[in-house]
């Protein structure tokens, strides 16, 4: 046997969405991290819960990016490609890199599958698969095999062939399996007949491998170095519950977290339920209204209120969000974007909401708007949320999208004593009080709440005095508090901090990108910073206000291309403030980028420099 | 809240600077004036009391109150209600909501506040028409109602704001006319000792749009209303009628000889939800409009179980230990080498 070192390898596990990829995806990712490599995740699955088992848009997948070195992204392409059935393998395989590792279940390829699959012949036995190292394994008779015996139905024994697939991989990777033999117990714990039973076939799969001969290598990725320090893996929708756990108690308050089951924001809602013991509620509104709604009520009475959702669910909140900018209180909205309009891509990721975050409402209501750009980030987005809009009282959007709620990183903990606290104050003196008398600096009016004897007011969303806070029609104070409330935002400018930027201030290209498609970009940039290309990237945290940073730089750069997973939302924004001529990368795939998609896209760019000509407008991703 | 010791309160202790701006004439100007009386009577600290009111003429109420207050969107008075509630139980908080605003657009929040049975007294205001948008007719307006949306008649059949209530869970349930200070006080005094969800359909008149809509019921008290009384009979016409349970659960109206009030329903307003289901079905004109408290019923309240859920989580896992929180899982630590120990 023997054993080849690797840097990297992209792994995918495909099947039925019933087959439970997506458990064996996350446990061997927590094996590649255990053995400290740099790993990052991609889960995609389908919106149907069970679709109909063999069919072609039932297919579930999980992507495992693992390293010894640091890397930003899933990868554009597997080299190693798992799957399950002849649908996964039809839906999945145009992905494989030329030359790739194929681990077929043969026991699923039968004539029904086959036929539901869309295949004329068996891909097995046409020669179609030539180009790639087959192994042919049927995992549904030697799971069956392994389980000789057992009490369990045909049924149940044949949920366990993901961790025959399991125990294969980590003979593969030379993973070593006691971890996990421990980990299914422990998540079985409750059903001890099924935990034994995964044990086992995972114990088979690990030494089929052993014994099969069909593989000769065992590879190995050493682990990677990283920053010193304590990491965990974390998902986005789990950083960012734990953050606005945090938030709340860096600003000395409760956090209240009101929301409405969708997809891909439930999760947030799932975690913060079980953070009771820190004094954190959690409501299952009736609807998107409501949630935003008992949102506002808590922000009202003094709470740290938080309501999300994602983009179908975000516009029903439009009216509301109205409400807290006319009524200045604060309020963090967060939008786990997918693929739209309408119900759209569910399960997908796309990041189409920007325009909708920034002008979402009716009349004149700028909030502020950020965006995460990893799983981790997600936490640190969350504690901003909180501080600016307590600081500045008004409603603060943070986007996330689909690929970061549900892909997991490596995460540095961060050293709790060492974030700064923003203890929140109630205003408690009535002498001088007027509703609408706002602070120097932030221009935000005091947060006066309920209970506090002698302050007693009324506010709503009807125009109000800039003063009094009573109802006020009049032309021109219309048109100071309209002002006011664009500037406020505005000055939020003060509490940001510097632009992520990569590369020098100034060259050939700059990409700007912002939220999830952070890992790609700078990927894309490192590559072309080594091959010596004047290419830089700045990732914007802030798109309202958008970060002052940006204005500093961004016409000291011959090309200005604004990579986005939408129809070209930022770009317009660009173009519009700064009267720069930015092109666009563009993408709508409900996929994230590939690093090559936008090597290729920049090098185009690079490449007008050098011939003087100007640079393709819009490029899209084929 | 009961409090020890009553502040002395006087009704003009509880009326904002601002001026009342609704239409000379309108229901709205007697309940407020009622509702500002009764919680000077009941002693309220006007601090810890919170009007909340969606969109229409009745949900500029707040303004008027001073005490706090928040003149919300159209509808979702009773959502930022119940935020504010669970959040705050240390506060009375108060819903204005109107026909239009709580049982077309705010339906559904309706009937959720009533049924998780969170401690709000909602007081709906029914004046079986949209005033100020200028008088289409409502979910409560009679089949066949002429307004500008309906010019051949409305053929949607109303909504029962009664059995709505009774239906979604709430466990206070009581009905009232603008102009009935005394009845209206003692609704209020009760709703505000309850603790749990009340709803409180005002009949109201919008002199402007849809005047006397509630004026047969209204000028003829005797005859058109039944006054509720606990443990009494349900009698009216001066104690000459009655109203009994006849077949399959049907109400009937009864003449009373001789004071024999024996076939008669008794009035009981801790009584099962289907009597008082059988009371919301008395309409007029066919029957004397029930009026008082309807139902009572005591139950836990959404935030005292929210509340009780976090204080057992923290009896049982221990304050939160955000270092705690944040360890949990696969935690590993990477040493001065970079490398994983």
């Amino acid at each position: 046997m023997e054993t080849k070192n690797l840097d990297r390898v992209v792994i995918r596990f495909a099947g039925d969405s019933g087959d439970g990829m997506q458990l064996t995806g996350t446990e061997f990712a927590k094996a590649a991290a255990e053995a400290g490599n740099d790993i990052s995740t991609f889960p995609d699955f389908p919106a149907e819960i069970r679709a109909p088992a063999g069919s072609l848009f039932g297919v579930s997948g999980f992507q495992l990016h693992f390293s010894s070195s640091e890397i930003y992204t899933p990868g554009d392409a597997p080299d190693v490609l798992v799957v399950m059935n002849p649908a996964a393998l039809k839906t999945n395989l145009k992905d494989l890199v030329d030359g790739g590792t194929l681990i077929i279940n043969t026991g699923a390829f039968i004539e029904a599958n086959l036929k539901k699959a869309g295949y004329q012949s068996n891909p097995l036995e046409d020669g179609s698969l030539d180009k790639y190292k087959v192994h042919a394994v049927d995992i549904s008779q030697l799971t069956t095999s392994a389980l000789e015996g057992s009490e369990l139905s045909t049924k149940e024994k044949g949920r366990s062939k993901n961790f025959f697939a399991l125990g294969l991989v980590f003979w593969m990777y030379g993973r070593e399996p006691d971890g996990e033999i421990r980990r299914i117990y422990q998540q079985f714990a409750k059903k001890p007949g099924f935990g034994e039973a995964n044990v086992k076939v995972f114990k088979a799969g690990y030494h089929y491998g052993e014994t099969a001969e069909v593989f000769q290598t065992v590879y190995k990725v050493p682990a990677a170095t990283f920053t010193p320090g304590m990491y965990r893996n974390i998902t986005g929708n789990e950083a960012i519950a734990m953050g606005l756990v945090v938030g709340a108690e860096l600003a000395g308050k409760k956090l209240f977290y009101a929301g409405y089951p969708i997809t891909p924001a439930s999760t947030i809602l799932h975690s913060l339920a079980k953070f009771k013991n820190f004094g954190a509620m959690t409501f299952q509104a009736e609807d998107e209204i409501a949630a935003i709604g008992a949102a506002l009520g808590a922000a009202y009475g003094g709470s740290i209120a938080v309501t999300a959702s994602s983009g179908p669910g975000i516009a029903l909140k439009g009216e509301a969000i109205g409400l807290g900018v006319m009524t200045e209180l604060p309020l963090v909205i967060l939008n786990i974007q997918r693929g739209g309009p309408s119900t759209g891509l569910p399960t997908k990721t796309e990041q189409s909401d920007l325009s909708q975050a920034l002008y979402g409402r009716n009349g004149e209501a700028p909030i502020p708007v950020l965006a995460a750009k990893s799983p981790g980030d997600t936490f640190y987005c969350a504690i901003e949320a909180v501080k600016i809009a307590t600081r500045y009282m008004v409603p603060v959007m943070l986007l996330s999208d689909g690929y970061l709620a549900n892909g997991s990183e490596p995460w540095a903990l961060p050293n709790l004593a060492a974030l700064p606290r923003f203890d929140v104050m109630h205003r408690t003196d009535p002498t001088g009080y007027f509703v609408y008398q706002r602070d120097e600096r932030t221009l935000s009016r005091a947060w006066v709440i309920p209970g506090t004897p002698g302050l007693e007011h009324r506010i709503g969303g009807i125009e109000k005095d800039a003063l009094t806070g009573n109802i006020s029609y009049a032309p021109e104070n219309h048109e100071k508090q309209t002002r006011v409330r664009a500037e406020k935002i505005e000055r939020v400018a003060q509490d940001i901090g510097e632009l992520d930027l990569a590369g020098a201030d100034s060259g050939d290209v700059l990409i700007v990108g912002w939220g999830g498609t952070y890992g790609a970009l700078r990927q894309a940039q490192q590559a072309l910073a080594t091959q010596g290309k004047k290419v830089s990237h700045a990732h914007l945290r802030w798109l309202s206000p958008l970060e002052p940073g940006l204005a500093k730089i961004i016409h000291k750069f011959k090309r200005v291309l604004v990579a986005e997973l939408n129809m070209g939302q930022l770009r317009s924004i660009i173009r519009d403030k700064f009267l720069v001529d930015a092109a666009g990368l563009n993408k709508v795939q409900g996929q994230p980028f590939k690093v090559r998609e936008v090597v290729a896209a920049v090098d185009k760019q690079v490449e007008s420099v050098k011939s003087n000509v100007s640079g393709p407008q819009m490029q899209v991703v084929s | 809240m009961s409090e020890a010791v009553k502040i002395k309160l006087s009704k003009k202790d509880l009326e904002s600077d601002q001026d009342v701006r609704w239409c000379p004439g309108c229901g709205d100007y007697a309940i407020l004036a009622t509702v500002q009386r009764t919680l000077a009577q009941l002693g309220i600290k006007r601090e810890n009391t919170v009007f909340i009111s969606g969109i229409g003429c009745s949900s500029r109420f707040p303004y008027y109150m001073n005490t706090y207050g928040f003149h919300t969107i159209h509808g979702r008075a009773p959502a930022i209600a119940s935020g504010l509630k669970v959040t705050r139980p240390d506060l009375d908080v108060w819903v204005i909501t109107g026909d239009g605003d709580g049982l077309s657009i705010g339906g559904n929040h309706m009937i959720h506040a009533l049924r998780r049975n969170m401690d709000l007294k909602i007081i709906l205001f029914n004046n079986q028409i949209y005033g100020l948008t200028k008088g289409q007719y409502s979910p409560t307006s009679a089949l066949g109602t002429r307004a500008p949306s309906t010019p051949t008649g409305s053929i949607d059949h109303p909504l029962n704001p009664i059995s709505l209530a009774l239906g979604a869970g709430a466990t206070f349930v009581a009905r009232a006319a603008d102009t009935d200070a005394k009845l209206m006080g003692k609704i209020l005094e009760q709703a505000y000792s309850h603790k749990g969800a009340v709803f409180i359909e005002m009949l109201q008149n919008c002199p402007v749009f849809n005047d006397g809509v509630w004026e047969a019921v209204k000028d003829d008290p005797a005859n058109r209303q039944l006054i509720l009384a606990d443990g009494k009979p349900l009698l009216f016409a001066g104690g000459t009628k009655g109203i009994k349970l006849g077949a399959g659960l049907a109400p009937e109206i009864v003449d009373v000889k001789d004071g024999d009030t024996s076939q008669l329903l008794v009035h009981s307003e801790r009584g099962s939800v289907v009597y008082a289901n059988v009371l919301a079905q008395l309409t007029h004109p066919n029957f004397p409009v029930p009026m008082g408290i309807l139902y009572r019923h005591d139950k836990p309240t959404y935030e005292q179980l929210a509340i009780s859920q976090v204080q057992e989580a923290i009896e049982k896992q221990g304050p939160g230990d955000l270092n705690k929180l944040l360890y949990s899982g696969m935690v590993w630590e990477v040493g001065a080498d970079g490398t994983r120990h």
